[in-house]
């Protein structure tokens, strides 16, 4: 391990990392404030993805980064209003089972609009080639880009939040939405508005994450089910921990697909032999890039047993 | 006049239970026996032995699964975890028998995916069930996703992507079934359908199942008078991973091949929660409806259109969103409006529904068969063959009629549904008068 594969898998890590809070954040809003988990969230993320793409077939990248996110916001909002309000007196587990329904049916209205091989959602060109490189290794440009988007949209859902009329209305209907209503404050139309946000969200980072990475159908279950395991791990509620949690697995997973070790490897160094016939030997030699696909849920099973209330959660179940 | 009503009250709160036999329920229970054993009678062909027997297995996965969502209220997105290792012990059992080893006979090897299912039930359900509701859907989501990719890290076990096959012909025969034919499995398969139907059953009434029931109402009540509600759902998930990995056992039997990236996969967990929730998840009934929709979808929808999973997309939502009970419940809602007689007025609205459907059924699946066409198709030419009628995809005329026929369509139904709602919460509310009145006589 030398210092360049350190500094430039950290940097993926991290960029990724943001990536994953960008939709963890969406999803955690959501789900403290209207007790909903929404398992359309990755599905938006898709439709960010594929919209942007042909959207800069239109009007190119930059006007496509802002109309995407606004477009799958309107949808969001529009999902808010029209279906998940109505289930809402059902329960939790039809709301869940509703947004389920909706990722579904995202997927397959994907695959009929734009078939079902990856489609070529390049980068602009003012994001291709690398930005900086190290020691040789190059960093791309795409990637700081998504680090920067990331870190804006932080400040300002942060600015947002704390320093805004709006943001305090949601802040109170957080904690007590009753006394929010009973100040005369429409809560349903706060829900959608931070419904659809959660959604605008998810969209701008498959905007930038659509084209950094892969634009496919399966797009949506790769990450869904990982930034699922983020807000459990970060603890569910919490965006602060989302945050971390979002970090820690990024960081985890990049440095995990890039190294070739395995347990075998370690027992040989320290002295063991180790044949095809030793005890397990199927387990030992897998390298940890093999392993790598099960780190984040492997993570969320130790966190569940060893801290259930996830890393900085409050909430005890 | 209120000796009348007093009749009536006894005969309601007794539910028609006659001492010392439930004839009911004996009743229904032959009738279930009796169609297990005649439906393939019936239906002589090699397609419906096959399907018969999928919905003999799909029954107990289904109603297994019912045990976590309908009793517990425990969204699992990882039911086919149990299922698929189930089937891959049995099928590892089958394989050890046939090449001489250990010989179980092939009755019980649904027990060993069972007592498989079970195990992993036990190991992994300690994790999953430390939290409920939307925590133990993520759980559940993240254990699934854990234990499918991990199957693809051992091809000697799981068998990579080819999967493993199997001969389900060996050791002696069992009263002279070798288990070759199909229909001898049909049969095999339907007795464990009835006695697991049975088992589940009985298990709704057994302390444990009760305590179930209220820990998916209320559980801080249940914490109050001193249970551990971890606990109940601890043990109700291991039960319902033994009659999962019952149900993976038959199915591998069934198939005599198991392959990890199908049967482990969230896409298949995904559709057992579908279809009972389809079925109907308030009643214990509801997951049979399901399973026998899902061999129905499967096979035969899959065969009359390519978009069958964006079709059964849009009515598992509007049937969340409409009918929460699912198909169960609107068969139970029905049956007590014409106990109550008040179904006379209901013959017409249900006319009216039906028949504004049509062109909305029309003209939406004219719509995506189309774009479907354009997008699979589209190199055999702009022609669409649409139950007989050729649609040209190429004409707007077409897009624009078949437009124009589910906007009419939705219209209609707008209409008749309004109507309908506001009959149905009258029907209702004097059905619930009429029985806050007996109660009170």
């Amino acid at each position: 391990m030398n210092v360049e594969f350190f500094v430039i898998s950290l940097l993926n890590g991290v960029s990724y990392g943001l990536l994953l809070f960008m939709l963890s954040s969406g999803l955690t809003l959501i789900f403290s404030m209207m007790g909903v988990l929404n398992f359309a969230h990755a599905s938006f993320y898709m439709l960010g993805a594929y919209i942007a793409y042909t959207l800069s077939g239109i009007v190119g990248f930059w006007p496509a980064l802002f109309i995407a996110p606004l477009l799958v916001g309107l949808l969001g909002a529009a999902f808010e209003r029209y279906s998940l309000r109505r289930v809402h007196k059902f329960g939790h587990v039809p709301e869940l089972l509703v947004t389920f329904g909706l990722s579904y049916l995202i997927l397959e209205l994907v695959q009929l609009a734009w078939g079902r091989s990856t489609v070529p959602y390049g980068l602009p060109p003012q994001l291709q080639g690398p930005l900086f490189s190290l020691y040789g290794t190059q960093f791309p440009k795409s990637r700081s880009f998504i680090m920067l988007v990331a870190v804006l949209m932080l400040i300002s859902v942060w600015l947002l939040l704390t320093r805004t009329r709006i943001g305090l209305v949601i802040q109170a209907a957080l904690k007590h939405p009753d006394m929010v209503e009973a100040l005369g404050h429409n809560v349903p139309r706060v829900f959608m508005l931070v419904f659809g946000g959660g959604a605008a969200l998810a969209g701008l980072a498959g905007v930038v994450g659509g084209n950094t990475y892969v634009t496919e159908p399966a797009m949506a279950a790769s990450v869904g089910s990982i930034i699922f395991v983020v807000v459990v791990v970060g603890g569910m509620g919490s965006l602060a921990g989302a945050f971390l949690a979002s970090l820690l697995i990024g960081i985890i997973q990049t440095f995990a697909v890039a190294m070739d070790q395995s347990f075998a490897g370690g027992l040989q160094l320290l002295g063991f032999t180790v044949t095809d016939q030793t005890f397990g030997y199927e387990l030992l030699k897998l390298t940890i890039s093999q392993v790598a696909p099960i780190l984040p849920y492997l993570f969320l099973v130790l966190i569940l047993i060893f801290r259930p209330k996830g890393l900085l959660g409050t909430r005890e179940d | 006049m209120t000796s009348t009503t007093t009749t009536t009250t006894a005969a309601t709160t007794q539910y028609y239970r006659f001492k010392p036999w439930n004839i009911g329920r004996f009743l229904i229970w032959s009738l279930f026996a009796i169609v297990l054993i005649v439906s393939p009678l019936l239906f002589k062909s090699s397609l419906a032995l096959t399907m018969l027997s999928q919905m003999g297995y799909l029954i107990i996965i289904c109603l297994s699964y019912n045990i976590l969502l309908g009793q517990g209220g425990m969204l699992s997105f990882g039911h086919a975890v149990y299922v698929g290792l189930g089937s891959f012990l049995a099928i590892h059992v089958m394989n050890m028998g046939d090449k001489g080893g250990l010989q179980i006979p092939l009755v019980a090897i649904p027990l060993v995916g069972g007592l498989a299912g079970m195990f992993f039930a036990i190991l992994l359900g300690f994790v999953t069930t430390k939290k409920s509701g939307t925590t133990f859907a993520m759980i559940t989501l993240g254990i699934g996703e854990l234990v499918a990719s991990m199957a693809l890290m051992f091809p000697s076990f799981f068998g990579g992507e080819g999967g493993i096959t199997t001969n389900r012909v060996y050791g002696p025969s069992f009263f002279g079934f070798n288990f070759g034919p199909q229909i001898q499995v049909y049969y095999l398969i339907a007795a464990y359908c009835f006695v697991c139907t049975a088992l589940m059953y009985a298990f709704t009434g057994t302390p444990l199942g009760r305590m179930l029931n209220a820990v998916r109402d209320n559980p801080e009540r249940v914490e109050f008078i001193g249970y551990n509600t971890q606990r109940v759902r601890y043990f109700a998930f291991i039960i319902a991973g033994f009659f999962a990995g019952i149900g993976g056992g038959l199915a591998s039997i069934n198939f005599e091949i198991v392959n990890a990236a199908d049967s482990l996969s969230a896409i298949r967990s995904g559709g057992y929660l579908l279809f009972t929730f389809l079925g109907g998840a308030v009643f214990f009934f509801g997951p049979i409806i399901g399973a026998v929709l899902l061999v129905f979808a499967s096979i035969l929808l899959s065969e009359l259109s390519k978009a069958w999973q964006l079709y059964f997309g849009l009515v598992f939502v509007f049937m969340v969103m409409f009918a929460p009970g699912g198909i169960a419940s609107l068969v139970m809602m029905n049956l007590r409006v014409a106990k109550f007689g008040k179904f006379n007025r209901f013959w017409l609205l249900y006319v009216a529904l039906a028949v504004a459907l049509v062109p909305v059924v029309v003209g939406a699946a004219a719509l995506i068969e189309m774009i479907y066409h354009i997008q699979l198709n589209s190199a055999l030419g702009p022609k669409l063959n649409y139950f007989g009628v050729a649609i040209d995809t190429s004409a707007a005329a077409s897009w624009l009629g078949a437009a124009a026929i589910l906007a009419v369509g939705l219209a209609a139904l707008e209409v008749a549904r309004r109507r309908f709602v506001r009959v149905w919460g009258q029907a209702q509310e004097e059905i619930e008068a009429e029985i806050k009145r007996r109660e009170a006589a």
